[in-house]
């Protein structure tokens, strides 16, 4: 079975295409069942507010209603129906207090989702309203307290030190001290302190959220958009105490994701009215619902620098706020996970970082393509160019005086290894002709250039489980956990399995998740499937190759013989019969950060690198910024894929390119006013630049699965503050604050020239 | 709300058919509903993704804002009409050549306005392109590759 060529490194087309351009991939978002009942939800429309009553008889009496449910009734088949990844602390439905608008606080179930819709708005529920707090800083000593106690779920060993803690907002604090910052304060030649913040933005993934639940055997299957099934089996099961193998959870592919699709959300909800009305029940969110159920976390990062004579930093103090909304979803890993990077890639000797997750009265906010990175990058690469900018540097050199190298210890005490971020930015460089001066312009538009680099720990640590199922024909299944989002991980598997056992790709098929027959995996997120679940089915593969061989060996076969895998089965089983099935586990190597220092000599397998060059257009006369041009560069190992690969890059790129330039949650007292794609922009067609470039530096992880590591998000990192400081080098205003409208830049211009607009 | 039926009557990707509707489905569930072509998908819910795109008589149309009964007597275009006899479409298979998306679930959309695009103007520029599909949204943002895409269709159409 030798084959000559190769298929790791390949762009192998993905390999659902065919389904995807006939309309025939299947998305939980259109999917029926016979019986099946639409939930639709009523919800607050208070942002903090004891809840008084809530009458529900009007709903009840609609024609086509099945029946209207609250949180006491959820009760009584989930005693206690509070969820969540990092904290038990979101309820089903709303028990008591609400804490955000949008939180669901009743359902209509009913088989025509109109009448259900329609039932909804004749719900009426009273609220005592209580003081309520929006903003990360005000959270710290507000009178509003979110949550009267903090409820850790135990899933993270080192959130347990939280429980019990009451009367606070702070929902975790974590520190990392490396060095003596007073002393380099007090020894550097200049100090610099810039405070920066993002605002809040949702993924808004074109498939929203949905979950349909239905029972059969006294077991409940969810079919559901989950990127962490595994997860969701074992949420669904500790909230109905029951054992794992009663709960399936089945995922097809997901139409979009980006973070939204993490954990558990709209899985719970589902559950319950299923067991309450043993109808299967569909929870499809829309558009506008998303806004309430996930967001990503608006910051403020407090950033100081102690700088030499020649420009070396040798100390950083970083403060960092993550507005996490009423719920905390993933938001303390987010704190601590990327927290410990805050300080940038840069070699300082001396840091001290303080990350706090705090609770507040919006929506919750969880993971977005990046974990938290693209809102650190924004702040510590501003930070770096007005730095450089003062001191008269170039930003490009001062970067690569000060960039962290292989074998020096990341501020976390975690050795950089097989990490090219010097790399990247060369590359960045040549590509942007960085040492030829740009033409800035002249008149009412003129131009500019900037850079930005970020890079990213990996989420540790976490395990993923495959199995390889070699049929007595020779082909080959693969299971495994893994959600393909668009990401195309079911092509990249499936090139590692074929790979392994050298056969053609054509020949094999992945498995989507199910929980009853493909294992666990720790969840699709944070760029971590193609190194983790890349050397699972690696593994597996393997194993199965292995069997193969003692197979032939014990038919008495010589090393190196030629006979087909079909063949082998026949002589074996006498006719085309059996399997060999193998399969593979993968845990990295960690050491968990010290309590008090936050230091670990090992807080990640591998570090990934992105780097964005722009340059830009500024109408003066309106604030309209226009890029021209735009480089990611990025470090992500040995590209398994190369074309799905640029695709990664170029799509996380022009994703954070809405949330650098018109993205925005806009609230009026609590309450989101743009919940919807008329009012709250994403990227389109005119969006994009006109001239893309997406690159990758030559590189390898020793570790990973053919030398491979993740690159879902790292085309985030560096978008938004390259853009920031175009805007600086064409027209002299730095924007602090995203997103950077039209407006904010006009303002800005006009505050420069002495001459401020008034307020509108 | 009334939930009693009417039928219409309408020629569904070639063929005459007729369907029982309630008053107020829009034209993505009467398709999922009635005859299970889930291609055209609700997304954003007020006509500005394209994800629901549906042809009627001809037009592009955004089937998330379109009442299904009032396409009695209609010409319906779907997604699912353009791979015939097995043999994908040159657009659906330029878009897999030039790998133009990601999650696939705004593609169908993508695609009947491509093959719209082609009829109406053979030889798109870059910019007929995005003028042409600037309804249409993709979060993926595989924006570079769809217009790709769309070129790609035109010269398979030429040579078929």
């Amino acid at each position: 079975m030798a084959m000559q060529t190769t298929i790791i490194g390949q762009s192998v087309p993905r390999l659902e295409s065919k389904d995807k351009v006939t309309g025939r991939a299947e998305y939980i978002h259109t999917m029926q069942l016979p019986g099946m009942l639409h939930a639709k939800v009523f919800r607050s429309d208070v942002p903090h507010g004891r809840i008084k009553s809530i009458d529900t008889a009007d709903a009840a009496a609609v024609p086509g209603v099945f029946g209207v449910y609250t949180g006491e009734d959820i009760k009584t088949v989930i005693p206690e129906p509070y969820y969540g990844p990092a904290f038990h602390d979101q309820p089903i439905l709303a028990l008591d207090k609400v804490r955000h608008v949008g939180e669901p606080v009743a359902v209509v179930l009913a088989e025509d989702p109109h009448v259900a819709e329609e039932a909804t708005q004749l719900i009426y529920a009273e609220f005592e309203e209580l003081p309520a707090v929006y903003d990360e800083i005000e959270a710290l000593d507000s009178e509003a307290i979110v949550h009267d106690e903090l409820k850790p779920a135990g899933t993270f060993p080192d959130l347990k030190h939280l429980a019990g803690r009451r009367d606070t907002n702070i929902a975790l604090d974590y520190h990392l001290r490396r060095g003596d910052t007073d002393a380099a304060f007090a020894e550097a030649a200049h100090v610099f302190e810039h405070t920066f913040r993002t605002q809040q933005t949702m993924h808004t993934p074109l498939e929203p959220m949905v979950t349909l639940a239905e029972q059969r055997e006294g077991r409940l299957i969810l079919h559901s958009s989950s990127q962490s099934p595994s997860f969701v089996r074992i949420e669904i099961s500790r909230l109905l105490g029951w054992p794992e193998n009663k709960v399936r959870v089945r995922v097809p592919f997901l139409g979009g994701g980006f973070g939204a699709k993490v954990y558990i959300k709209t899985e719970a909800l589902a559950a319950a009215m299923t067991l309450l009305s043993n109808r299967p029940v569909k929870y499809a969110q829309t558009m506008e619902e998303q806004f309430y159920t996930i967001t990503k976390h608006p910051c403020t990062f407090r950033i100081k620098s102690g700088v030499s004579e020649d420009g070396a930093i040798l100390a950083r103090e970083c403060e960092v706020w993550w507005n996490g909304g009423a719920y905390a979803d993933i938001g303390p890993r987010v704190t601590q996970k990327s927290g410990f990077t805050a300080a940038g890639p840069y070699d300082i000797e001396n840091v001290t970082i303080d990350s706090y997750a705090l609770y507040t009265n919006r929506p919750p906010a969880g993971a977005l393509r990046g974990f938290g990175i693209p809102q650190l990058v924004w702040a510590y690469e501003g930070h770096t160019d007005l730095i450089a900018k003062e001191l008269g540097l170039d930003p490009l050199v001062f970067r690569r005086q000060n960039i962290l190298k292989n074998g020096r210890p990341q501020a976390v005490g975690t050795e950089l290894v097989d990490t090219e971020i010097d790399g990247v930015l060369e590359e960045l460089g040549r590509r942007m002709n960085w040492s030829t001066p740009l033409d800035k312009g002249e008149g009412t538009v003129r131009r500019g250039r900037g850079i930005g680099v970020g890079f990213k720990a990996s989420i540790s640590p976490t395990t993923s489980v495959a199995i390889v199922n070699v049929n007595a024909d020779g082909s080959v299944v693969v299971h495994c956990s893994t959600t393909d989002m668009g990401q195309g991980s079911d092509t990249v598997m499936a090139q590692i399995a074929a790979e392994v056992l050298d056969v053609p790709i054509e020949t094999v098929i992945v498995v989507h998740p199910d929980t009853d027959v493909t294992p666990y995996d720790m969840s699709t997120l944070g760029s971590r499937s193609t190194y983790h679940m890349g050397h699972a089915v690696r593994l597996a593969a393997t194993e199965a190759r292995d069997k193969l061989a003692a197979m032939a060996d014990e038919l008495g076969l010589p090393d190196g013989h030629n006979v087909p895998v079909k063949e082998l089965f026949i002589r074996k089983f006498g006719m085309q019969a059996g399997n060999v099935v193998g399969s593979g586990d993968y845990k990295p190597p960690y050491a968990p950060t010290d309590h008090d220092t936050g230091q670990s000599p090992n807080a990640t397998p591998y570090w990934m690198i992105g780097a964005t060059g722009v340059e830009v257009s500024v109408d003066t006369e309106t604030g309209h910024v226009t890029i021209d041009r735009m480089v990611n560069v990025a470090d992500l190992g040995t590209a398994l894929n190369p074309e799905i690969v640029a695709t990664q890059l170029s799509g996380a790129a022009v994703m954070q390119l809405g949330f650098t330039m018109t993205e925005d949650m806009v609230y009026d007292a609590g309450q989101v006013t743009n919940a919807n794609l008329a009012d709250y922009k994403i990227p389109g067609f005119f969006d994009i630049p006109f001239d893309m470039e997406n690159a990758v530096v030559e590189a390898e992880q020793k570790s990973g699965p053919f030398g491979a590591k993740g690159v879902g998000e790292s085309g985030t990192f560096g978008v938004s503050p390259a853009i920031a400081s175009a805007v600086d080098d064409a027209v002299g205003v730095r924007i602090t604050d995203m997103p950077l409208t039209p407006e904010k830049v006009f303002r800005a211009l006009r505050d420069a020239a002495g001459n401020p607009l008034e307020e509108a | 709300m009334s939930t009693e039926k009417r039928t219409i009557n309408f020629t569904l990707n070639g063929r005459e058919v007729a369907a029982e509707v309630r008053p107020q489905w829009n034209m993505v569930e009467m398709l999922q509903n009635v005859f299970g072509l889930t291609g055209a998908r609700e997304s954003c819910g007020q006509g500005l993704c394209g994800c629901c795109t549906v042809l009627i008589d001809g037009k592009a149309t955004t089937g998330c804002l379109q009442l299904a009964a009032l396409v009695d007597g209609k010409d319906v275009q779907t997604i699912e009409s353009l791979e015939v006899d097995g043999e994908l479409s040159p657009e659906q298979q330029a878009f897999i050549e030039t790998g133009g998306f990601q999650c696939g679930y705004c593609t169908p959309g993508m695609i009947l306005m491509t093959k719209k695009l082609l009829d109406e103007n053979p030889e798109p520029t870059d910019d007929d392109v995005r003028h042409y599909l600037s309804g249409n949204l993709c979060r993926c943002a595989a924006y570079p590759e769809i217009i790709d895409a769309v070129k790609r269709a035109g010269e398979l159409r030429k040579a078929s």
